[in-house]
C-alpha cells in the first residue's frame, strides 16, 4: 500500500489535469463560440484570438474573467464578449462593471452596500461626471493620485473600453448589417456622382448623396472608436479596424471579406441562427488560416493555453505537495515524501509549459514583465529546491518547492489584473539578449533569496515549535541555506554587473543610482555580508538563519518595494494595492527573525538537548571547506 | 600601535562593516530620492565623503554617516591589504583570488568614473548642425564680443562654480570687471508691474529692470532642473568710470542681452555649459515607431551625418536604443526626443574608465563559478562518499 501511494496520488492529480486538457464538446445546436475566440485579430499591438480580448477586457472591467450574475448565473468571457461585439443591448443591463470605492459610490448617490457590481446603463446618467473627474485623474502621475482618483481613473477606463469593444465590430444597434452593407455598396457609385455634380455645381440627387453620406459618418465613428483591428488587408499588410476598412471600401468598390463575415456572424448571432452562426465562424478562420497562416497557428494555440490556465494548476499541484511533505515530518515520512515530490515534477512540468508556450507567444525570453518575473521566480525555486529534495531527500526541498512555488504563482495571479500580460516592451526593452541575460540573472538570484529565505523559516518553526529538527536536519538545512546563499551571491551579482552593462550600453552610464539598481545592489552586498560573516565565525547556524529570512525582505524589497517608490527609470508598474501586502510580509518576516532569536531553552527541539550538541559554537569556517 | 592599525585595516570585521554600512547608506538614498529626486541624492548620499545633516533654520551641518566615496575608499583599501597580507598562492584559493581581484577592479574603475566621466546632451532639431553638446545642469556665463569679426565671435565663458561663490571675475580678454552681486540655484522669474507693488526689479539695466526673482528649493523629479539665475554689475577697469549697471543673467530668460562699451556690442547670456568638439552632428531625420494600434513606442532613432574633417569622415548614422554612435572618446545615445518629434536628444558620455566594469564584471563571475563550483564538487564527492 504505502510504496503504490506516491504512484495513486500522482495519477489521481494527474487525471484532474488531463480532465482540463481534454477539449469540451459543444452540445448540439448550439453557437460555437470557442471557435470564433481563436479568430485572430489585433489588439494593442499584439496579434491575439479574441478570447484573449475577452479575458482581458472582462478582467479590466469586471476584475475576473468570468461574470457573476446576481441569480448566480455565470457567463464566460467569450458569451460576454460576443454580445458586447453583436448585441451590446443584451449586455448593458449586466452588472459587469465593479465599483468598490465608497467615494465613487458616493458620488452618484449611492451608499456602499452589499452590491459592488453595476451595468452600464445603472452609469449610464453619470458618464458625463465620470469622464470630468477621470480626465482630472489623469492630469496626475500615478504615484500623486488619491485612492479615489485611482478609482475614478478606472472606472472611465473601463467605461471607454466597453463603449469601443462595442463600437469595434459594428455601428451601434446594427439589425441587419450585411443588408446594411449590400445597400451601401450599391448607393456608393451614385452617391460619388451625386457629391461630383454638387461640387461642380449641377443638379444633384439629394437623397442618394444623404443616403452614403449618413453611412460614412456611422463607419467614421466606428473607425475613431475601434478597439479591435480585426481586418488584415492585402493591400499594406496592417491590420485595420472594420470602420477603416468600410471606408476604404468606398475607394475600393467592394467590401473586405472578412467584414462581410462578421457582418453575416453578427446577424446569425442576434437572430439565434446556430447552424449558420457556426459556418460563417468557420469560414472566417478558414480565411485567416489562408491569408494569415502564422497569426491564425498562434492564436489557436493561445486560446488553448488561456483556457489550460497551467499556471493555476501547478499552484494547486504545489499547495498539495507542500502540504504532503510536511507531514512527511510528522509520519509515514518516506510515502508522502515522494508523493510531494512526484506532484512536484507533474506541476513543474506543467509550469514549464506555461512559460515555454509564453515564450512561443511573445517570442522573447521568460521574464518581461512584473507578472512574467514572479511566474519565473517560483519556477527557479521549484527547481533549485528539487534539486535540494533529490540530494537531501528529507521532504525540506519539497515543502520549499511547493511553499514558494504556490506563493509566487498567487502573487502573479493578482498580478494579472491589469490586462494583457503579453504586452507589447517599451523601445528600451526591446532587446533579446539582455533580457534573456541580465533579467534571467537577476530574477534566478531572486529565485534563490526566496528559497534561503524559505528554508531558513523552516529551520526556525520546526526548531521552536516542533521537536522534529533533530542535529543532523538542521546540520543538513544549514549546508542547504548557506548552498543557496553562495548560488544567489553569484546569480545576483552577474546579473546586477550585466544590468550595469546594458545601461551603459543603452544609455552610457554604468550605474545611475536607480531604485532598481539600488535594491539589486542590496542584494548582492547582504549576500556577501552574509558569506563573510560566516566565513569570519561572527555567525553560527540560527545567525545564518535569521539573516537569510532577513533576504526575503531586501528581496522582496528590490522586486516590489522600490516600483513603489514612483521614481526612476524601473518604475514600471506602481502598484498601491500590493503596499498593505508588502508591509504585511516584511513584518511577518521580522516576527520569524525574532523568534529566531529565542533564547534556546524555548526551542522545543533543542530544549533537552545540551547546547553544544543542538547548536555548534560558532567558529571560524575556512571558505574551502565551509560546505 | 602601527601594528595595530594594520590589524584593523586588514581585518574581515572592517569588511562587514564597511558592506553593512554600505547596505545601510543604498537602502536610505533610494528612499530619499522620493523627497530630494535622484540628482541630489547622488551627489549628497553617494558621491560625498561623509552625508551631512543640517538641522532645520540652523547654520550648521553635522557628519551623521559616512558617504559613498569613504565607503568605497575604505573598502577599496582593506581589499588591498587584507590580499597583500593574507596573499596565499594556491589552486584552491583560485576563486577567492579572482573575485576579489575583480572586486578591486570594479570598485577604482568607479571612483575613476565618478571623477573622470562627463555626461551631456546634444539636442537636435531636423536638420540642424552642432559642434557642441551640452551639460544637463552646470551653466556657464558668456560674455561675447559682437563687433570684431562677422564669421568670429570672441567668446569669454564663466562656469556656474565661479559665480556661485560671488566674488569678482576679471578676465585679459574683457575690458571691465564682472561682480556677482546675487546668485539663485534655483529660481522664479515675476515680471514686475504696476498692479504689483511688492514686487521690486532686480537689476538696473537690461530685462533685469522689469523682473523680480524668487529664490525656490532645487528641484527634485526627474524631468526638472533647477532655473539658475544671477545679477551681476558690469564694471570698467579704465580709472574713473563708473559702474555700468546690474543685469539679470538666468536660464529662463529666453533672448541674451546686449550692452554697448568702448565702441564694441556686448552680448551676455546665461546658457547650459557647452562641450566643444572638432567634429560636427547633423540631424537628418527623426523616427519614432509606435506598435500599430497602440501608444506604446517601439523604437525611437536619429539618422545623423557626422563630419569629422580633422580624420576626413564625413558619414551617416543611426543612432536608435540601444545602439548607440561611439566615436573619438565619446559615446551618442538616442536619450530622447522633443514631444511633437521636432527634435531629438542626444546623450554623449565621455567615460574613460568605461571598460573597467567589463572586465571586472569577467574576473568576479569567474572566481565565484571558480569558488562555489568547488565547493560543489567536494560536496558532492562527500556526500557520495556518505552514501556508498
Amino acid at each position: 500500500m504505502k510504496r503504490w501511494l506516491p504512484i495513486l496520488v500522482v495519477l489521481l492529480a494527474a487525471s484532474f489535469v488531463a480532465r482540463a486538457w481534454m477539449p469540451q464538446k459543444l452540445p448540439a445546436g448550439a453557437a460555437d463560440l470557442s471557435s470564433l475566440g481563436k479568430v485572430s485579430v489585433l489588439v494593442g499591438g499584439r496579434v491575439k484570438p479574441l478570447d484573449t480580448v475577452a479575458r482581458n477586457s472582462l478582467l479590466i472591467i469586471h476584475g475576473k474573467q468570468e461574470l457573476r450574475l446576481a441569480d448566480g448565473k455565470r457567463i464566460s468571457a467569450m458569451q460576454w464578449l460576443t454580445n458586447v461585439l453583436f448585441n451590446a443591448g443584451a449586455v448593458d443591463e449586466q452588472p459587469a462593471f465593479v465599483i468598490h470605492h465608497p467615494e465613487v459610490l458616493g458620488l452618484f448617490g449611492w451608499e456602499q452596500g452589499a452590491r459592488k457590481n453595476f451595468s452600464y446603463q445603472e452609469l449610464t446618467p453619470f458618464l458625463r461626471q465620470i469622464e470630468e473627474q477621470g480626465s482630472q485623474a489623469e492630469k496626475l502621475q500615478s504615484t500623486e493620485r488619491s485612492s479615489y482618483q485611482s478609482a475614478i481613473l478606472n472606472l472611465r477606463n473601463a467605461l471607454i473600453l466597453y463603449q469601443k469593444l462595442k463600437h469595434s465590430i459594428q455601428p451601434e444597434g446594427a439589425q441587419n448589417f450585411i443588408g446594411e452593407l449590400e445597400r451601401f455598396l450599391a448607393a456608393v457609385p451614385d452617391g460619388g456622382k451625386a457629391a461630383r455634380q454638387r461640387e461642380a455645381g449641377e443638379p444633384f440627387d439629394q437623397a442618394k448623396l444623404e443616403a452614403v453620406a449618413e453611412a460614412v459618418r456611422r463607419y467614421e465613428e466606428m473607425s475613431g472608436m475601434a478597439y479591435v483591428l480585426a481586418v488584415p488587408s492585402r493591400a499594406d499588410n496592417q491590420w485595420h479596424s472594420i470602420g477603416d476598412s468600410l471606408l476604404q471600401s468606398i475607394g475600393a468598390g467592394e467590401i473586405h471579406p472578412v467584414v462581410r463575415l462578421y457582418a453575416q456572424i453578427g446577424d446569425a448571432y442576434r437572430s439565434g441562427a446556430s447552424t449558420q452562426f457556426n459556418e460563417h465562424v468557420t469560414a472566417l478562420r478558414i480565411w485567416m488560416e489562408k491569408e494569415k497562416p502564422q497569426a491564425a497557428s498562434r492564436s489557436s494555440f493561445e486560446f488553448l493555453f488561456n483556457r489550460l490556465q497551467p499556471f493555476s494548476q501547478s499552484m494547486t499541484l504545489y499547495v498539495l505537495a507542500f502540504l504532503l511533505a510536511c507531514g512527511s515530518w510528522l509520519a509515514w515520512s518516506e510515502t508522502l515524501r515522494r508523493s510531494a515530490s512526484w506532484l512536484l515534477l507533474l506541476g513543474l512540468a506543467i509550469h514549464t509549459f506555461g512559460i515555454i508556450a509564453r515564450m512561443y507567444l511573445q517570442e522573447r525570453p521568460p521574464v518581461t514583465n512584473l507578472y512574467s518575473s514572479a511566474v519565473f521566480i517560483g519556477w527557479g525555486t521549484v527547481v533549485v529546491a528539487l534539486i535540494l529534495e533529490r540530494i537531501f531527500r528529507d521532504g525540506i526541498g519539497a515543502a520549499c518547492a511547493g511553499a514558494v512555488g504556490f506563493g509566487t504563482l498567487i502573487i502573479a495571479h493578482h498580478l494579472a489584473g491589469s490586462g494583457d500580460t503579453l504586452e507589447m516592451l517599451q523601445a528600451v526593452l526591446d532587446t533579446n539578449i539582455w533580457l534573456a541575460t541580465h533579467v534571467v540573472a537577476i530574477t534566478t538570484g531572486y529565485s534563490a533569496m526566496f528559497l534561503a529565505g524559505m528554508l531558513a523559516i523552516i529551520y526556525i518553526v520546526r526548531g521552536v515549535f516542533t521537536r522534529s529538527l533533530d542535529s543532523r536536519t538542521a546540520a543538513s538545512l544549514t549546508r542547504m541555506t548557506y548552498g543557496v546563499v553562495c548560488f544567489a551571491t553569484l546569480f545576483s551579482f552577474v546579473g546586477t554587473v550585466l544590468g550595469g552593462i546594458w545601461a551603459d550600453q543603452s544609455w552610457g552610464r554604468f550605474w545611475g543610482w536607480d531604485p532598481k539598481e539600488n535594491g539589486a545592489l542590496l542584494i548582492v552586498l547582504w549576500c556577501a555580508i552574509t558569506l563573510h560573516a560566516r566565513w569570519g565565525g561572527f555567525i553560527a547556524q540560527r545567525g545564518l538563519m535569521v539573516m537569510a529570512i532577513f533576504g526575503n525582505i531586501i528581496t522582496s524589497f528590490s522586486w516590489f518595494g522600490v516600483n513603489m517608490l514612483g521614481v526612476g527609470l524601473h518604475s514600471y508598474g506602481f502598484m498601491q494595492k500590493a503596499f498593505p501586502w508588502l508591509v504585511g510580509f516584511m513584518i511577518s518576516q521580522l516576527a520569524l527573525m525574532a523568534i529566531g532569536g529565542l533564547p534556546l531553552e524555548r526551542w522545543r527541539s533543542f530544549a533537552r538537548a545540551p547546547r553544544n550538541q543542538s547548536e555548534e559554537a560558532a567558529k571560524p569556517v575556512p571558505a574551502e571547506a565551509a560546505v | 600601535m602601527m601594528r595595530k592599525a594594520y590589524d584593523v585595516i586588514t581585518s574581515l570585521k572592517l569588511t562587514i562593516a564597511c558592506l553593512a554600512a554600505a547596505a545601510v547608506l543604498v537602502f536610505a538614498g533610494t528612499l530619499a530620492q522620493v523627497n530630494y529626486g535622484i540628482h541630489i541624492v547622488q551627489e549628497r548620499y553617494f558621491q560625498s565623503l561623509f552625508v551631512w545633516w543640517p538641522p532645520a533654520g540652523s547654520g550648521f551641518k553635522f557628519p551623521v554617516f559616512p558617504g559613498g566615496h569613504l565607503i568605497g575608499a575604505v573598502l577599496l583599501i582593506n581589499l588591498i591589504a587584507a590580499h597583500v597580507r593574507r596573499f596565499r598562492w594556491g589552486w584552491k584559493k583560485l576563486g577567492i583570488h579572482l573575485t576579489h581581484a575583480g572586486l578591486i577592479v570594479m570598485l577604482a574603475g568607479g571612483l575613476l568614473t565618478d571623477l573622470l566621466a562627463v555626461e551631456s546632451h546634444m539636442r537636435l532639431a531636423q536638420g540642424e548642425t552642432k559642434n557642441y553638446s551640452e551639460d544637463q545642469r552646470g551653466m556657464e556665463l558668456v560674455v561675447i564680443d559682437t563687433t570684431s569679426d562677422a564669421e568670429l565671435d570672441q567668446v569669454t565663458a564663466i562656469p556656474e562654480a565661479l559665480l556661485r561663490k560671488q566674488r569678482e571675475i576679471a578676465h585679459s580678454s574683457l575690458p571691465f570687471r564682472i561682480v556677482v552681486r546675487n546668485f539663485f540655484q534655483n529660481s522664479r522669474l515675476h515680471m514686475v508691474n504696476e498692479g504689483n507693488a511688492r514686487l521690486r526689479p532686480i537689476a538696473t539695466q537690461g530685462l533685469g529692470a522689469q523682473v523680480a526673482v524668487q529664490s525656490v528649493p532645487r528641484a527634485t523629479s526627474m524631468d526638472e532642473r533647477d532655473v539658475v539665475s544671477a545679477v551681476i554689475e558690469i564694471i570698467p577697469h579704465e580709472a574713473g568710470t563708473n559702474s555700468l549697471g546690474t543685469w539679470l543673467v538666468s536660464d529662463a530668460l529666453g533672448a541674451p542681452q546686449t550692452f554697448p562699451y568702448a565702441g564694441r556690442t556686448w552680448r551676455i547670456e546665461l546658457r547650459s555649459a557647452r562641450y566643444y568638439k572638432p567634429y560636427s552632428v547633423t540631424l537628418q531625420k527623426f523616427t519614432h515607431e509606435r506598435y500599430p494600434g497602440t501608444e506604446i513606442p517601439k523604437n525611437f532613432a536619429s539618422r545623423i551625418t557626422l563630419i569629422d574633417p580633422e580624420r576626413s569622415v564625413n558619414r551617416d548614422v543611426l543612432i536608435y536604443m540601444n545602439h548607440p554612435l561611439r566615436y573619438r572618446g565619446e559615446t551618442f545615445y538616442q536619450a530622447g526626443f522633443q514631444k511633437d518629434d521636432s527634435a531629438s536628444i542626444l546623450q554623449v558620455v565621455r567615460n574613460p574608465g568605461f571598460v573597467t566594469p567589463y572586465v571586472a564584471c569577467v574576473i568576479v563571475a569567474l572566481g565565484l563559478l571558480v569558488q562555489f563550483g568547488s565547493h560543489l564538487i567536494t560536496f558532492s564527492r562527500r556526500r557520495r562518499g556518505a552514501l556508498a
